[in-house]
């Protein structure tokens, strides 16, 4: 069998712009454009634009079922509105962390990871208890519509979904020239259902950049004219198509845990520090476990380091305390805004204190390091 | 585009040029493409002795962490001080300002390629 990589329909803009491609989750996507410094800097100071239509989206109109796999009560999520959320095992392990979506027809629609949205979709699948009563999507491909790739009170519309990120200080006024609806009194983590350059789709003010700015749901079909339409217009902003490789770098400064390095079906919520994510008075699939582990205490939790030197931390370097290994390293890399290495890691709790020194085993010499709070970069605050 | 008339390559992607009995080595401008936002460099210490195919140095770009190889053996005289601040010279500047070290005592290595030899080279391992 040839595994072939899945495209996005904003493919060929990607190779027209001459992106570096590569392989992520399954999917073939821009690296970068021209360069991840350069790209980093255009969302912290104008506005970059992201092809983010890997990402998984699963339509939930089963309110039992959502709220039986999500770690947050869902009852408290106002329609139009978004939260971060995490999906765990029976063993209170997280299998993928989503925005959880209360759309206008009373269901939730989950954006989750690229690499997980099949396996997402086959586990809410198995846990439907009900086998009758639900009426499948129509087969409308676009974001309001049903959904097609049924289930039971369950729906794969990945496939059929372009989602792009605009995001940046400039993000919010440059979608709003272009939007038929009210997008700048949207409030953060809100979203509406409007137009974007005469194309419908989902806004919502949601981003994972640490930086103000709108994601944008559409069909498949209408992509490439949005990302071109979005492209034309900002170019006097400054705006500037950005890759995986600066959305990695700018999440990392924001703190943002990256599924299948930071958290993982070995990770527990509240090791991943990740507690504001779970309703424990609810019942959801992993509670009881999450609740025993806290009962025994946690033996790792995830920190801030701040490199004291000039070492790179990365994925899988050791973290010692006195040359004895205490933790790992699970994402690191150079923060360009803040001008020196940050990373995150698995440390003891009684190693765990903003201030706490540790050394991070870089090429088998330990590199001075100093837990900080996350996350490392926290944006202006709008006026 | 530089006048690399007089530079050899290796097959890992590091440029020589000799004058006598010493050298200036850095990496090519299909390595630092390849590589990406150069962020920090790890180099040898003036004095020491390397080998040919000898690991010089640690390039780390955004993406990942690459070991550098010596192209010839020598005796490493200079190392790119600059660098420390401005890393991003290797991307810029790959053939000019950011070179990486100079050798002295260079012994000749008749394996490396010219040029001509180098982009054939590179243009075979792109398409595969």
């Amino acid at each position: 069998m040839v595994v072939t990589a899945e495209r996005t329909p904003l493919y060929e803009e990607h190779v027209r712009l001459g992106a570096q491609m590569t392989t992520f989750s399954g999917w073939v996507m821009p690296l970068q454009y021209s360069s991840i410094r350069d790209e980093h800097r255009a969302v912290r100071e104008a506005v970059g634009l992201f092809d983010l239509s890997h990402m998984g989206e699963l339509r939930v109109t089963d309110e039992t079922l959502a709220q039986r796999v999500v770690s947050r009560d869902l009852g408290k999520l106002h329609t139009g509105r978004a939260q971060y959320a995490v999906i765990c095992n029976d063993d209170g392990g997280i299998v993928d962390d989503v925005l959880v979506y209360a759309m206008a027809d009373g269901s939730h629609l989950l954006v989750v990871n690229a690499g997980n949205q099949d396996s997402d979709f086959d586990r809410i699948r198995s846990r439907s208890s009900s086998t009758s009563g639900q009426v499948p999507g129509t087969s409308s491909s676009s974001p309001s519509g049903g959904g097609q790739g049924g289930g039971v009170g369950v729906f794969n519309v990945g496939r059929d979904w372009a989602l792009l990120g605009v995001q940046g200080p400039r993000a919010v006024a440059l979608v709003q020239r272009l939007a038929d609806q009210d997008v700048a009194a949207l409030r953060y983590y809100a979203f509406i259902e409007g137009k974007v350059a005469g194309v419908a789709g989902i806004i919502s003010r949601t981003g994972y950049t640490g930086e103000d700015g709108l994601e944008i749901f559409c069909a498949n079909l209408d992509a490439p004219r949005l990302w071109r339409t979005l492209l034309e217009e900002g170019g006097s902003d400054g705006i500037r198509p950005a890759g995986l490789g600066a959305r990695d770098t700018l999440r990392l400064e924001a703190g943002l845990r990256l599924y299948g390095n930071d958290i993982d079906a070995a990770t527990n919520p509240l090791e991943a520090g990740l507690d504001w994510t779970l309703s424990l008075d609810k019942d959801f699939i992993g509670r009881d476990a999450i609740l025993r582990a806290r009962e025994h205490g946690l033996t790792r939790v995830l920190v801030g380091l701040r490199m004291l030197d000039r070492s790179i931390p990365r994925h899988g370097y050791p973290v010692v305390n006195d040359r004895e290994r205490v933790g790992v390293v699970t994402s690191g890399n150079v923060s360009f805004t803040l001008g020196y290495n940050i990373a995150m890691a698995y440390v003891p709790p009684a190693l765990a204190d903003p201030g706490t020194r540790l050394g991070v085993d870089v090429r088998a010499t330990p590199a001075p390091a100093e837990v900080v709070a996350l996350p490392f970069y926290k944006r202006p605050r709008p006026n | 585009m530089p006048d690399l008339s007089g530079m050899r390559f290796s097959q890992s992607h590091e440029w020589v040029k000799t004058e006598g009995d010493s050298a200036t080595v850095g990496i090519t401008e299909y390595a630092q493409s390849q590589l990406g936002d150069v962020i920090y460099l790890e180099l040898p210490n003036v004095g020491q002795t390397l080998d040919v195919g000898a690991r010089l140095g640690v390039i780390e770009s955004v993406k990942a962490a690459s070991d550098l190889y010596s192209p010839v053996a020598g005796q490493v005289s200079e190392v790119n001080q600059e660098l420390k601040d401005h890393p991003e010279y290797v991307n810029e500047d790959p053939y000019g300002k950011g070179w990486i070290i100079k050798l002295g005592r260079v012994k000749d290595n008749s394996a490396l390629l010219d040029q001509k030899a180098y982009d054939a080279f590179v243009q075979g391992q792109s398409s595969s």
